[in-house]
């Protein structure tokens, strides 16, 4: 199940989350499948940005215009306020500066979407309490010397840096599995603990520079 | 304006073949081809150069593979680098040994299927393949040109080619693309005639030459300057300035490899022996390797070209004439671009790759960025590669595909 799953975690959300029309940029957009449907359904205008050559052919292959490189790489190009929506997927996390990651995107988008496996997920906890070794935050997941994992975080955390940078948050709708599909079943009640990945809508209107 | 058809495998039997024929040419090839020749700006008319100058009349040298379909929505025109020829796919005759110099991506069932697209290659004005350029005769003199010939810029090359495809009767290329001045030259097509462009593959190429790359070419020009046979370029009626060409060459060919594919041909090894002779022949086989590079490219290239068309490379800059601002020269740009970039290119580095793309993104471009891991540096853009073969062909198909709906 796990890399196929992985891939569309969250797509639901997204898909409703967006505007038809929207502008948007995809950091770290694999295969480029949520775009495409991005595109089939709301009418985007999609780019996008992925490191792995095997993402970018097939984004290519799909008729998608992507760039081969780091995330961060040529944000600081952008105008303020270039892209109605800017997604990070289950890619915050991975990402070598996430400071420097969120600052530009924040500040090249209308609005952001943030979505990353929860670290606060009781599960985790449970298995660090009982296990003493590092949880595997999202279903396959790998062990903690295979995993590209750089900077693990919980809702928590999260919501503590957009209050610190004042970053505003305009939804929440953290969220757990259904079963083994990748569809979301919202979890309102102290996401922090029951939620297996966080999913914000973060405001970047006023920030341009 | 249809190539010839390949020949049929039971056909060619019936051409008398020799030792050295090609026996049949493969059933992916384009087959036997011929180069074209196409002459405009015939007097009084004239071609006004970026520098002022006139020229006229001017020929142009290309060769076309596949069909035109009836929508004229197939056409793709591919441009060549510094030393190339019209000759970019196929044999000249079945006792060619070579096939054109982008062979193994041009022809049926390649990345650029001649099954499905009309691909046109054409030579550059300044060059000595059968196009008007310093070797050709001055109709004012009657004397070859030499060194009055006018200094023509990558816009020279590209407007000139623009009569060529108005003279074809299509209104818009699919794609125009090239590597190294052919990427120039393809990034020049896209500013300079934004609605005759579908999309463009630039690859291993970048938006201006790097200060690195400009004294690399004046190493060679000086190396022609200084031949004593050079004459001021009038050497037509004479002995050519070999050794200094040869000697730019030699120096060219090192730019185009990396230090990783120079190490895995050659290593340090020795050309006839086990044991260093202490003595200034050529003994290693990078050297002789690079001596039979300059001796092979005085047969077939001549010197006041390639001071030529290096000035032309050295010239381009697209961001010059927009304050130096690279995204406002992509402001216009209507194509959509498939940017292909090298790892180990140090000659046109990604970095340089990246700078094209990154103004075309913030231009609000549609445009795909594909960097190929490789170890053969510059050269690479030549060579067979699998993944630059497949983001090709993909990308034309979808390209295709939205000018047939654009046409209806």
């Amino acid at each position: 199940m796990e890399t196929s799953i992985l891939n569309t975690i969250a797509y639901d959300l997204i898909i409703d989350e967006i505007p038809e029309g929207a502008r948007v940029l995809d950091l770290g957009c694999g295969d480029g499948s949520l775009l495409v449907q991005l595109q089939k359904l709301k009418k985007i205008d999609g780019y996008g940005v992925e490191i792995s050559p095997e993402g970018v052919s097939a984004c290519v292959e799909k008729g998608l215009y992507v760039y081969q490189g780091d995330i961060d790489d040529g944000l600081s190009d952008y105008r303020g306020n270039s892209f109605d929506y800017v997604i990070l997927n289950q890619t915050l996390h991975f990402t070598k500066r996430p400071r420097f990651v969120l600052a530009e995107t924040m500040r090249i988008c209308r609005n952001a979407i943030v979505s990353f496996p929860n670290l606060g997920y009781w599960k985790n906890r449970l298995h660090i309490l009982l296990k003493g070794s590092m949880p595997r935050n999202t279903s396959g997941e790998r062990e903690w010397f295979n995993s590209s994992n750089m900077h693990h975080l919980s809702i928590e955390d999260f919501r503590l840096y957009c209050g610190l940078n004042d970053y505003p948050i305009k939804r929440e709708r953290h969220f757990s599995l259904k079963g083994s599909s990748a569809h979301s079943k919202p979890v309102g009640f102290f996401p922090n603990f029951f939620a297996h990945f966080a999913f914000f809508v973060l405001d970047g209107e006023k920030f341009t520079e | 304006m249809a190539a010839r058809k390949p020949l049929s495998p039971h056909f060619s039997i019936f051409l008398g073949m020799h030792m050295n024929d090609i026996a049949v040419p493969p059933a992916n090839s384009v087959g036997i081809v011929s180069t074209k020749y196409f002459t405009f700006a015939q007097p009084p008319n004239s071609l006004t150069l970026v520098s002022g100058k006139t020229l006229s009349p001017v020929t142009l040298a290309y060769e076309t593979y596949g069909n035109l379909n009836e929508k004229k929505t197939n056409a793709i025109l591919i441009l060549h680098a510094l030393s190339g020829t019209a000759h970019a796919a196929g044999y000249h005759s079945p006792h060619d040994r070579d096939a054109g110099w982008w062979d193994d991506y041009i022809g049926p069932g390649k990345a650029f299927d001649t099954e499905k697209y009309f691909v046109i290659c054409s030579n550059v004005i300044g060059g000595c393949n059968g196009s008007t350029g310093p070797s050709s005769i001055n109709p004012a003199t009657g004397k070859e040109y030499a060194l009055d010939f006018p200094i023509v810029t990558i816009a020279d090359m590209v407007n000139a080619q623009k009569h060529l495809i108005d003279n074809l009767g299509i209104e818009r290329l699919l794609a125009v693309s090239g590597g190294s001045m052919g990427g120039m030259q393809a990034l020049q097509w896209a500013v300079s005639y934004p609605d005759r462009v579908k999309s463009v593959i630039p690859i291993a190429t970048a938006a201006s030459l790097s200060a690195q790359g400009i004294a690399f070419h004046e190493v060679g020009r000086q190396a022609i300057f200084r031949d004593p046979n050079f004459n001021g370029g009038n050497y037509y009626r004479e002995s050519p300035p070999a050794s200094g060409l040869s000697l730019a060459r030699m120096i060219a060919h090192i730019t185009y490899l990396s230090e990783k594919s120079m190490h895995e041909k050659f290593g340090r090894r020795l050309q006839n022996s086990e044991l260093f002779r202490f003595r200034f022949d050529t003994e290693f086989q990078v050297e002789s390797y690079l001596h039979h590079k300059g001796l092979k490219f005085v047969e077939r290239f001549d010197a006041n070209s390639y001071l030529y068309i290096t000035k032309a490379i050295d010239y381009f800059d697209l961001k010059a004439e927009y304050n130096g601002k690279l995204t406002s020269a992509f402001e216009h740009v209507s194509a959509d671009f498939l940017v292909i970039g090298f790892t180990t290119d140090w000659l046109y580095p990604t970095v340089q790759s990246r700078e094209i793309v990154n103004a075309l993104r913030v231009a609000g471009k549609n445009v795909a960025y594909t960097e190929i891991e490789t170890d053969y540096g510059h050269d690479a853009f030549l060579l067979p590669n699998d993944r630059m073969e497949r983001d090709i062909a993909n990308f034309l198909k979808r390209e295709l595909e939205k000018a047939n709906k654009e046409s209806i």
